[in-house]
This record gives structure tokens, sequence and C-alpha cells, in this order.
């Protein structure tokens, strides 16, 4: 038991440390990096409490896939450069009061949640399901997901669906000149589109790119 | 005290199972050469050693002795991490891997999960060493390879989903013991095809060797890399390649399962079976490597978005349907 708090509070530690250096770290890169050993100690702690595959799909989906596109994006755009010159110029004044109103309401939902925790007894009880503990995780998220909740579940599929749409729509542009390959129009290519035979006339000679 | 003894424990069984899949990559960088060689003609590797055999200590060596060369410009710390990221996430996979029924390290329920998170994490040691050189050619080759790897994984994990549906579990062992009868490789054979293909992407293998194609970026991610932390990269790589192999062969060929339950064959130990899969993957690997060329980068990304991912989402479909149809999904 006791290693388990050890390691417990190990956890939880560099979860705390890599959370705050995500926001002081200077360089943008590295805030990623704090950011992506954040969600891995996060989902240590996953499963920890036993929500094995919680712990997995957060690895999979967020480091593997969401925080590689992070690291993409500001790897690309050189954001830490940005940064800096948009910290000397006198635009920044302007933001200040959104990034305040949206710190205060996180501090006020912090508070309700800490101050909620005292309710979590009352709250284990009122849980509509029962808790199975011979089933393995994955079977019995697929048994609820899937059965009680499976509109809301196709609901939030739509929505990412529309999301994805909606993300394409507005990236996308037609370029033109662009070459492509169709690999259709390559194999159905025969003989006649190939070549063409022409009858030269005498001190003309042919003109090829028609 | 208990405590105490249940850690050397542990500790003692990791080393049984790390130093054996040590060495084995490095008579797998020695097996993948002489294939190439044979194929071609030539000799390969055969002075070191009985057969060559231990030409990649030799280099391991080499690779010791020599100078490490950190770039002035580069970011160190990440710089130095990037390689150690890489062997280890190639390491800890293997923790899971079922070698028979009772030899394994950590049976846990999500094995297939792990396996797959950990492979999706290999990116990062890619990514790490291209930012953090701090040069063109190998942020180049970073960016080909989180984009390839990523893209990847999208096939690959659906492929999972298939062999899940026949299985009804996350487990590795569960998926071993499903195939008792009869191996996934022959009901599920397209997806068997596309897996080894995926594979290879994700392992950065040729064909699709393009984040460090030697003609267009010199040696991509790895240019900066010197002395023993190339070594640690080329490792890596290729305990990922034999990661790959064992995720193959448990997956769709039975894993420690002998092909048919009769007498000379039930007497091999099972790790023996499941070495001789991963070999017979590994050899289909270094087969490959030898006689096919290199893609062309849209043409990869082509094969994997609008080829492999629509094919293997219509088979999982497929799959689904006849299960049901024949009543055959597995219960709980």
């Amino acid at each position: 038991m006791i290693a388990h708090a050890i390691v417990f509070y190990i956890f939880s530690l560099i979860a705390i440390v890599s959370a705050i250096m995500v926001t002081v770290s200077k360089n943008t890169v590295n805030s990623v990096f704090f950011l992506i050993l954040d969600f891995i100690s996060i989902s240590c702690l996953f499963i920890m409490i036993g929500a094995e595959f919680l712990g997995m799909i957060m690895l999979i989906v967020y480091v593997g896939a969401v925080a590689v596109l992070f690291l993409f994006v500001v790897m690309m755009l050189n954001v830490a450069q940005q940064k800096n010159e948009w910290f000397n110029s006198s635009g920044r004044s302007s933001h200040i009061p959104v990034g305040l109103l949206v710190s205060i309401i996180i501090f006020f939902e912090l508070i309700i949640v800490i101050g909620g925790w005292k309710y979590k007894p009352e709250l284990l009880d009122s849980i509509a399901i029962e808790i199975n503990t011979e089933l393995t995780n994955t079977q019995s998220l697929g048994g609820v997901i899937y059965t009680d909740y499976i509109h809301l579940f196709q609901l939030s599929g739509m929505i990412l669906l529309v999301a994805m749409i909606g993300a394409i729509v507005l990236t996308f542009r037609q370029r033109s000149g662009v070459k492509r390959q169709s690999y259709f129009k390559q194999i159905s290519r025969d003989r006649k589109d190939g070549i063409e035979l022409v009858d030269v006339e005498n001190n003309k000679g042919v003109k090829i790119d028609a | 005290m208990a405590e105490l003894f249940i850690f050397f424990d542990q500790i003692y069984r990791i080393l049984f199972l790390l130093i054996p899949v040590l060495v084995s990559v490095a008579m797998i960088v020695w097996l993948d050469r002489r294939v190439w060689a044979f194929v071609q003609k030539r000799r390969g590797p055969n002075v070191v050693g009985p057969f060559g055999l231990f030409q990649t200590l030799a280099d391991a060596l080499k690779y010791i002795f020599k100078e490490i060369i950190i770039p002035a410009s580069s970011n160190k710390v990440i710089f130095i991490l990037a390689p150690i990221v890489t062997m280890t996430l190639a390491l800890i996979a293997w923790a899971v891997i079922p070698f028979s029924e009772t030899f394994v390290l950590a049976d846990i329920n999500v094995g297939i999960l792990y396996l797959f998170a950990v492979s999706s994490l290999g990116v990062y040691g890619i990514i790490m060493g291209g930012w953090a050189s701090n040069s063109k050619y190998p942020f180049l080759g970073a960016i080909r390879s989180a984009a390839q790897m990523v893209s990847y994984e999208v096939s690959i994990g659906v492929i999972i989903i298939n062999v899940l549906l026949c299985v009804g579990s996350l487990n590795l062992s569960d998926i071993v013991l499903a195939q008792k009868d009869l191996w996934f490789v022959i009901p599920l054979f397209p997806m068997f095809i596309i897996f080894f293909i995926s594979a290879l992407a994700e392992t950065n293998r040729p064909p699709f060797d393009l984040p460090e194609a030697e003609a267009e970026l010199v040696a991509g991610y790895q240019t900066e890399y010197s002395g023993m932390m190339y070594a640690m990269f080329w490792l890596g790589e290729y305990a990922n390649i034999l990661l790959m192999c064992a995720m193959g062969s448990i997956l769709f060929f039975g894993g420690w399962l002998s092909p048919i339950d009769l007498f000379p064959f039930n007497v091999i130990p099972a790790p023996v079976w499941l070495i001789l899969k991963i070999l017979f993957l590994f050899i289909l690997f270094a087969l490959i490597k030898a006689i096919v060329p290199r893609y062309r980068y849209d043409q990869l990304m082509k094969l994997g978005w609008k080829i492999f991912l629509p094919f293997s989402l219509i088979y999982v479909v497929l799959t689904a349907s006849f299960l049901m149809y024949f009543d055959l999904l597995p219960g709980n």
C-alpha cells in the first residue's frame, strides 16, 4: 500500500510540475513536450486507479495523435519567435481582459470541484449503473456505451464528423496548375492514346506541343 | 523484506527478457544484411566470427569508441533524449508479448492497446531527434516520418479491431488462444497483407523509408547523430521491427501455438514457435527491402489514406456482419 502511495505521489508530482512548466517555459516546443509528459503521467494515474482502458486510450489518442499534430504545427510555425515579438508589441494589452475572464472562470470551477469533493461518497451511491468488478474495463464500457447510451454515443460521433467536415471545408483550397496522377488513367492508356501517326510535310516539320 | 524480494524478482525477470531481445536485435541486423546480400548475389557480412555472426557486435564496439558529436546550435537536452526515447519505447513494449501460456512479463487486460500505444509513441524519438538537430535535412525527415507514422497507425488500429472482433478480448494471451483451431491469417488474409505493409511504413522500412531516404535527405533524422547515440537509434529501429513482427505473429499466426497439434510439433516448446514465426516475418521484411524500389511521398500518403483505410473499414463491417449472421461472435 505504501509503495502504491509513493508511486501515486511521484506521478501526480510529475503531472503538476509539467503542467506548470507548460505555461512557464519560454520555448513553445518545450511547452508541448511538457504537455506530452503531463498526458503520460495522467494516463499512468488512470492506470493506477484501475481505469486501464481509459489510460491506454489517453496515450493513443492524446499522446500518439493529438500531441504529434501540436508538435507538428508548433515546429512548423516557429511560434517561439512570434510570441516574443508579440510580447514586446503594443497589441498585447487588448487581450488581457479576455484572458482574465477565462482564468477567473476556471478558478471558480476549480473551487467548485475541490469543494464538491466531500460529496463524493453520496455521489458514488447515486450512480444508477451497478459496478461489476468481475468484468474487465473494456467489457463494462462497451456494455454501457453500445446499449443504454447508444444515441448519445452516435450523437457525439455526428458532432465530431461535422467538426471534421467543417475543418476540411475551411482549409481546403483548390490550387490550379497541380499535376495529379491517376492510376486508373495510367493503366487504361493504350497505344491509340499514346501514339499519334503524323504525315510530315516536306520542309514543314511537326508542332509537338499543340 | 518481502517487497524487496518481489522487486529483485521483477528485475531478474525483466533482464531475462531484455538481454535476449537485445542480443536477438544484434543477430537480426546480421540476418537482414545477409538476406539482402543473398538476393543481390553478394555474400554479405561473413568475416567476423562463424558466418559473420559477430559482425554486429564489432559494429557496436566501433560505435561505442567513436566520438559523440553534439551540434553547437542544437537543443542539447532534447538532442540527447531522442535516441533514449526511441530505444526505451522499443524495449518496454516487449513486456506484454506472451512467449507461452505462462511465460509473459505482464499479462495485462489491455495488452494489444498497450502495444498499439507504445508503437504510436515511437514517432517521438524521430521528431525530437529531427527537431533538436536544428538542421534542414533532419527536420524534413522528422516531418515526413511523423506524417507517415500517424497515417499508417490509423489503418493498423482498424486492422486490430478486425482481429478483436474475432477474439472478444484485448488480452494478448486470449488473442493467441482464440486461434487454437484456425489462425487468423486464413479468414483475415487481406488484413494480414495490409498489416504487413503498414508495419513496413510504421517502422520506416523500405519501400517506405522516406524519413531517411539517403538520396534526398542524407540520412534524415539521423544525420547529425554519431557514435553511441546513432547506435541507439539503430538498435531502437530494429527492436521496433522485431516488435512489429511479434505483433504480426500474435495477431495473425497464432503466437506461440504450433501449426498442428501432432506429435513431432507439439513437443517443441512454445517460445520456439513464436521465435520461428517472428523470424519468418522478419525474413519477409528483409526480402521486401531487397526487391522493392522506394515509394514516392504522395503515393505513400495516398496508399495509406485512400486505399488502406477505406478497405480495412469495409472489412470491419464485413467481419462483424459475418460473425453476427453465422452467430460466431465470441461470448463473454
